[in-house]
């Protein structure tokens, strides 16, 4: 393999791991505060992709985006209130069953409002750009998917250690109960939670999307599935790790890709589960709890 | 005097704090020991020493002349370890909760610790389960029907003995309080041990309930030739029922002796209520 | 109690009867007989993660995984010899497989042995984990053992993505639902024995099951095993009712089927699971005509058509979870009596008009 072939798998995986880190991030963000595994984040991501399909349609991009924003915030928020907060005291099975069903509902209802023939993801013009850096060509969104994740990562980590509501969020996931008997609105932080982290999906969808070019009501289940495991790698409920998790896992899967074993591409992803899960449990920067007994 | 429990320079550290420092003492056939001491002073901790649930960073448990527990500080323990014993080369002897109940320690909690939704029969029955000879497929194709009726007439004799037999198909979380601990108690029982823990059994009890533990621990151990080991913070309790009294702070031994002894040991009074303000001059 | 013996060897015969019915007429009643069997197929898969979830409290997410073993190792022993060169068209068959055979009871056992075995595997790494990463850790299993079947590497042995058919079916509906009241009967003899009460024990709570003399590692093991081993069968029931499979049958999806019949059913009870499974399998049948659309008295009613079923049947699903949390059946199993309090309660129910509110165990 040339170098620049090399090179070019390079910022292929990179710019893969990009929208996985983004999405890994709603993962360990929503587990951190709920202890809840979102099996919907998956598919939250996947109607993002149809809401700008249909965005695109009657709108200009520079309306489209920030509408598919509003309304991937808003499902997200939507799905929390109705489907996690009527079970916040039961026991944790119920919750992850509860997602799951969520899950399988988002799933069912795209297929029945888009079937399930793929459909194309509209082109935003400057995005498929293809540019030229050194022997590297690619589109714009290749190149512009890793800096963006990095600049958003920045912005979450200052915003969860230097504001209000990144305390309260740091508070409520080391202690639900003595956060609320501080004052602290437990409601609020998980909206805001959920809102980022739907947020966060919508940005990843996007740039996902663009290079993948069509959308169909599964496209979520397995990157909602290969993201968790990225965020369990990098340690749920640590971003960086989430992060680094996508990374790893955007440039394990292209390099198993380009060596010829794609089949085995997705299975990568839960080896990587199975090798974390043994030798260090909390993930690469994940913390260690005992239990009292 | 023999020599049921030794507890030979006990010492428990989780990251950077001591929880137990260098404890070393004994309880013998028949006697009714107890550990003292203030919130947070590293009873429970011990306790768990004891039962396996913990892995000792340093020191050694005997039981009936087994060592079942020893351990010195390995890897990065070894840089971390600030206990006070200097550690000294000890053999690994690691034994998980089941094994060291199998041998003949059992415990309560205290925060009681349950079968919940099952039965009041089905906790006792459960315990009965570790002593039964059987295995999987002889217990699913009921060939081993003579074991699981013994186990059942033992079960319910038990009940009987612990008053509880009338209520034997009450879900034990429905119990009140008092009555979840004798049934904690009698679950231990099943076990058929020859020490026996008890962790704050008079809990959450008014002063009729401590009185009649008190009178319910003594008959326990007489009919049933057990050793009892337990930490409690009911004083009236200790000192009527205990033949020795250990007292921690701050994980460390601090007294030890007669509840006489021990009541009027300066340090344990300190420990308890504080220095008085005279002294601090 | 003699009453209840009646009744029961009642129920028997009027099944048995039923049964010999539907076998006498198979052809007019095929499709109601598949509903049946697919549904007691589901039942036994049910039930065998209702053990190792609600009786025991761990919650895997790996039974496609288990069922697709079973499944393939069922039809690489059945198929016809002479078949198997047409089946494995493209690549050719292995040949140290290519002659293989066994009679089908055999290769039902064999599935759930191998699923165990390789459950007895899984478990070592993964059982040591908190719940949430079971479940995970479990379904990442799961899919890496449907990668591995599909793998072109392994086309001769399991026809990768081709599939596999021309797999023998029941020789008789007694067989096909006597051999799924075996697997249940079996289970339910577990359950009820003083291992289902240390299961039990397990999932009330490990540290004082621990500190009553269980080996935690042991019984979660045995828990494990025996039902992988269930789900193994199962898997391989349903490669003889669907006469053909893929790795695509085997896909997480199959596992939220299942879980969600064990929810509905009731986490903890097995009849639960077995009533869970018929209503869940003929239920998805019968909201069929939610897919086409319904036009009463000339006006057209918007939403029917065709994928609407499936998404009645979630939100469905989502109604259970949310406010019924508990299921049909809450932790009760089934009995006469009980089922005579409930036919003598319903006018009651109708003038009171009050709603089963689910009450959490924790």
């Amino acid at each position: 393999m040339s170098l620049s072939t090399f090179l070019q798998q390079c910022l292929t995986g990179i710019s893969l791991g990009g929208a996985y880190a983004l999405i890994a991030i709603g993962y360990t963000l929503v587990y951190g505060i709920l202890r809840l595994i979102n099996f919907a984040h998956g598919d939250i991501f996947m109607m993002a992709g149809y809401f700008m399909i249909f965005a695109m349609s009657s709108f200009p991009w520079f309306i489209a985006i920030p509408l598919v924003f509003l309304a991937t915030i808003l499902l997200g928020v939507t799905i929390e209130r109705i489907a996690y907060r009527p079970l916040r005291t039961a026991p944790r099975m119920s919750v992850m069953i509860s997602a799951i069903g969520v899950s399988y509902l988002l799933q069912n209802l795209a297929t029945y409002l888009f079937t399930a023939l793929p459909k194309g993801y509209p082109e935003i013009p400057f995005l498929k750009k293809i540019f030229q850096i050194g022997g590297l060509s690619a589109s714009l969104v290749t190149f512009l998917t890793p800096v963006l994740t990095l600049i958003i990562v920045y912005v979450l980590i200052v915003l969860i250690n230097k504001t209000k509501i990144g305390m309260a969020m740091r508070a409520v996931s080391r202690d639900y109960d003595t956060a609320s008997l501080m004052g602290i609105k437990i409601n609020r932080v998980i909206t805001f939670t959920f809102a980022v982290g739907s947020g966060l999906a919508a940005v990843g969808s996007i740039l996902y999307f663009t290079d993948r070019m069509t959308v169909f009501p599964f496209s979520g289940s397995l990157p909602g599935l290969k993201c968790f495991v990225a965020a369990v790698f990098g340690g749920i409920g640590s971003i960086p790790g989430a992060v680094i998790g996508g990374f790893i896992l955007g440039l394990g899967e292209t390099a198993l890709v380009a060596m010829g074993f794609s089949t085995f591409s997705d299975a990568f992803t839960f080896i990587l589960l199975i090798v974390i899960l043994l030798i260090k449990p909390t993930g690469l920067f994940g913390e260690k709890t005992t239990e009292k007994v | 005097m023999t020599n049921v429990l030794q507890m030979k320079e006990i010492t428990m550290q989780f990251g950077g704090v001591v929880a137990v420092n260098g404890l070393s003492l004994e309880v013998n056939q028949d006697e009714i020991v107890a550990l003292i001491g203030p919130n947070g002073a590293g009873k429970t901790t011990a306790f768990n020493c004891v039962t396996g649930i913990y892995e000792p960073t340093f020191g050694q448990v005997d039981f009936l002349g087994e060592t079942i527990l020893s351990n010195t500080p390995k890897g990065k323990m070894q840089k971390l370890y600030t206990g006070d014993i200097v550690p000294r080369s000890l053999p690994t002897i690691s034994n998980t909760p089941d094994v060291i109940t199998k041998k003949g320690i059992a415990r309560t909690f205290q925060n009681i610790r349950l079968f919940g939704q099952l039965t009041v029969f089905d906790n006792v029955l459960i315990a009965k389960h570790m002593r039964a000879r059987q295995n999987v497929f002889s217990a699913t194709f009921r060939l081993n029907y003579k074991v699981e009726q013994q186990m059942r007439e033992e079960t319910m004799a038990l009940l009987e003995e612990q008053k509880l037999a009338h209520l034997k198909n009450e879900i034990a979380s429905s119990l009140p309080y008092g009555l979840q601990r004798r049934l904690e108690i009698a679950r231990a029982l099943a076990t058929e041990p020859k020490l026996l823990l008890l962790d704050e059994p008079a809990a959450g009890m008014n002063p009729q309930e401590t009185q009649d533990l008190t009178d319910f621990i003594h008959q326990i151990r007489d009919s049933y030739h057990l050793t009892i080991f337990m930490i409690e913070h009911h004083m009236d309790l200790v000192m009527q029922i205990s033949d020795r009294i250990y007292v921690l702070d701050f994980g460390k031994l601090i007294a030890l002796g007669t509840p006489d002894e021990v009541q009027n040991n300066e340090r344990v009074i300190e420990a308890y209520l504080g220095v008085s303000d005279d002294a601090e001059d | 109690m003699k009453k209840n013996k009646i009744y029961t060897l009642l129920a028997l015969l009027a099944a048995i009867g039923l049964l010999a019915f539907l076998q006498a007429n198979r052809s007019e009643y095929s499709y109601q007989i598949s509903i049946l069997e697919r549904s007691a197929i589901y039942a036994v898969v049910a039930v065998s993660m209702n053990l190792l979830t609600g009786f025991t409290g761990l919650f895997s997410l790996g039974q496609a995984g288990f069922m697709a073993i079973g499944a393939y190792v069922v039809a690489i022993l059945t198929i016809p010899v002479e078949n198997r060169a047409s089946v494995y068209y493209v690549d050719g068959i292995s040949p140290a497989i290519a002659n293989l055979s066994c009679p089908f009871w055999l290769a039902l056992i064999l599935a759930g042995v191998v699923a165990a075995g390789i459950a007895a595997l899984i478990g070592i790494p993964v059982l040591r984990l908190k719940s949430d990463y079971l479940a995970i850790a479990t379904l990442g299993f799961s899919e890496i053992i449907r990668a591995v079947i599909s793998a072109p590497q392994l086309n001769q042995i399991t026809n990768g993505s081709y599939g596999l058919k021309n797999i023998p079916g029941f020789p008789n509906l007694f067989v096909a639902f006597g051999l799924c009241a075996l697997c249940i009967l079996v289970m339910v003899l577990l359950i009820n024995s003083s291992y289902g009460r240390a299961f039990k024990a397990l999932r009330e709570d490990e540290i004082a099951a621990q500190a009553m003399g269980l080996n935690l590692f042991r019984y979660k093991q045995l828990a494990f095993v025996i039902s992988s081993f269930f789900t193994g069968v199962g898997g391989g029931l349903l490669a003889m009712f669907m006469r053909s499979i893929d790795s695509k049958t085997f896909s997480i999806t199959l596992t939220y089927d299942i879980l969600l019949i064990v929810v509905l059913g009731g986490i903890g009870s097995v009849t639960g699971s077995v009533l869970g499974a018929f209503l869940v399998t003929a239920g998805r049948e019968w909201l069929r005509f939610f897919d086409s659309p319904l036009t009463i008295g000339g006006f057209q009613v918007p939403l029917f058509r065709s994928g609407f079923r499936m998404v009645v049947f979630s939100i469905l699903l989502m109604v259970v979870v949310l406010f019924y949390s508990r299921g049909i059946m809450g932790s009760n199993e089934f009995s006469w009596d009980g089922l005579g309090r409930l036919i003598k309660g319903i006018p009651a129910r109708f003038r009171k008009g009050n709603a089963q509110k689910g009450d959490h165990t924790s």
